[in-house]
C-alpha cells in the first residue's frame, strides 16, 4: 500500500457569484484535510470566498489522443453560436 | 497609564510572540509541504497579533513617567529618554521580563508535542479573546476581534490534528497521549491571574478567566474523547511563574535565536 497521501484538486470561487475554477491539486488524508489544505495553500492571499475539493480519482478525463474526433469537428459549425440574432440595445452582457 | 497595565499588555503580546516563534521553527521543516504551509500561516498569525500587541505596549510604555519606566522592567536596553516602538520590547527585553505562559515556550520536540501545545493554547485563545471582545479598552477590544477570528481557525486545525493522531495509528496514539499528558501541567497558569492582570479586572480592561476554566476543560475533553485519548487529572499540580518572568530554561534559547540579529547588530534592519 502506498504511504502516501491520495491527491486531491481543488476549486476555488474567487467571489460570490462567480463559478469555482480548477486552481491545483495537493495531498491530503482525507477530505476535512483537503479542505484545510486547500484553504492554506491556495486562499492565504484573499483568493477566494469558496472551496470545493474532490479526489483526483474521482475525475474522468478525456484521453487527449482523442482531440481529433472530438474537438475538431466542431471547428467549421459557427451556425452553432447565436451571433446571427440582434441584440436589443438594453442587454448590454451576452 | 500604569505599569500594570503595561505588563497586562505583555502578558498578551508575549504569549503571541513565544507561541508564533516557536511554530515558525516548523517553516521548512514540515511534515508534508501543505502542512508546512499551514503551520508557518499560523505562526505568521501569532506574530501579527504581538505586533499589534507590542505597538500598543510601546504606546503604554512611552506614556509613562521616567521613574515608571525605570521600575517596569529589570532590564530594558533602551538609552534613557528614548521612545520605544513595536520591536523595543520584544528585542531588548531580557527573559525574566517576558511574561508569556510557560506552556507557550516548551520545545516543538515532534509534531504531537507541538500540536498539542497549540491545542490548549487554542483552546484557552477562543475563550479568551471572546471575552476580551468586551474590554473597556477599546484597543485591547479591537485586537482581541480581529484575533479571535484567526484562533477560531487555529483551534479547528489543532483539534482535527488531535483527533487525527489519537484516532490514527497505534504510534500516532502513544505520541499525541503523550504530549497532552507531558504539557497538562503547563495549563493551569493561564487560568490564574498575575497581579497586572487582576488590577485590569478591576478596571474591566481585562477578564477573569478563572471561571472559563470549566467551559475549557469540557471543550479539551469533547476533542480528546473524540480522539479516543484519555483526560488528563483536572486537579494535577501545576507549574506557574511566566506571568512573572520565571521562565523555564527554554526561554533563554529562545531569546538567544530571537534576539541575536539586533543585539549583536542594534538597530539593523533589511
Amino acid at each position: 500500500m502506498s504511504q502516501e497521501w491520495p491527491l486531491w484538486e481543488v476549486f476555488i470561487r474567487s467571489k460570490t457569484g462567480l463559478d469555482h475554477k480548477h486552481v491545483g491539486s495537493l495531498h491530503a488524508a482525507d477530505a476535512a484535510m483537503a479542505m484545510e489544505n486547500a484553504r492554506d495553500v491556495y486562499t492565504r492571499r484573499m483568493e477566494g470566498v469558496s472551496i470545493w475539493v474532490v479526489e483526483s480519482k474521482h475525475i474522468h478525463a478525456s484521453n487527449p489522443d482523442e482531440a481529433d474526433e472530438m474537438y475538431d469537428p466542431a471547428n467549421d459549425k459557427v451556425y452553432r453560436h447565436p451571433t446571427f440574432y440582434v441584440l436589443p440595445k438594453e442587454v448590454e452582457y451576452m | 497609564m500604569s505599569v500594570n497595565k503595561l505588563n497586562y499588555i505583555l502578558q498578551l503580546a508575549d504569549n503571541a510572540l513565544i507561541i508564533g516563534h516557536r511554530i515558525s521553527e516548523w517553516c521548512g521543516h514540515g511534515p508534508i509541504l501543505e502542512q508546512d504551509i499551514a503551520i508557518t500561516n499560523t505562526a505568521l498569525d501569532h506574530l501579527g497579533q504581538a505586533r499589534s500587541l507590542f505597538q500598543y505596549a510601546a504606546e503604554v510604555y512611552n506614556d509613562l513617567t521616567p521613574e515608571a519606566r525605570q521600575s517596569a522592567f529589570t532590564n530594558l536596553n533602551l538609552p534613557e529618554g528614548q521612545e520605544a516602538d513595536e520591536d523595543t520590547l520584544p528585542y531588548l527585553r531580557d527573559a525574566w521580563d517576558f511574561k508569556n505562559a510557560l506552556l507557550l515556550e516548551q520545545d516543538n520536540k515532534d509534531w504531537a508535542y507541538t500540536i498539542a501545545r497549540s491545542f490548549y493554547y487554542d483552546q484557552f485563545a477562543v475563550l479568551h479573546y471572546t471575552a476580551l471582545k468586551n474590554s473597556k479598552d477599546v484597543v485591547i477590544a479591537a485586537i482581541a476581534e480581529k484575533s479571535l477570528k484567526e484562533a477560531k481557525y487555529h483551534l479547528k486545525w489543532s483539534s482535527e490534528w488531535v483527533i487525527r493522531l489519537g484516532d490514527g495509528t497505534p504510534e500516532s496514539h502513544a505520541k499525541i497521549q503523550e504530549a497532552i499528558n507531558e504539557l497538562w501541567a503547563y495549563s493551569g497558569e493561564l487560568f490564574i491571574p498575575s497581579e497586572a492582570e487582576k488590577d485590569m479586572i478591576a478596571g474591566s480592561i481585562a477578564t477573569p478567566m478563572e471561571h472559563l476554566k470549566t467551559e475549557w476543560l469540557s471543550n479539551i475533553y469533547t476533542v480528546l474523547s473524540e480522539a479516543t485519548l484519555s483526560m488528563p487529572d483536572a486537579n494535577a499540580w501545576m507549574h506557574t511563574g511566566g506571568k512573572t518572568g520565571t521562565h523555564t530554561e527554554h526561554m533563554g534559547f529562545i531569546l538567544t535565536q530571537l534576539q541575536y540579529v539586533q543585539r549583536a547588530y542594534p538597530n539593523m534592519s533589511w
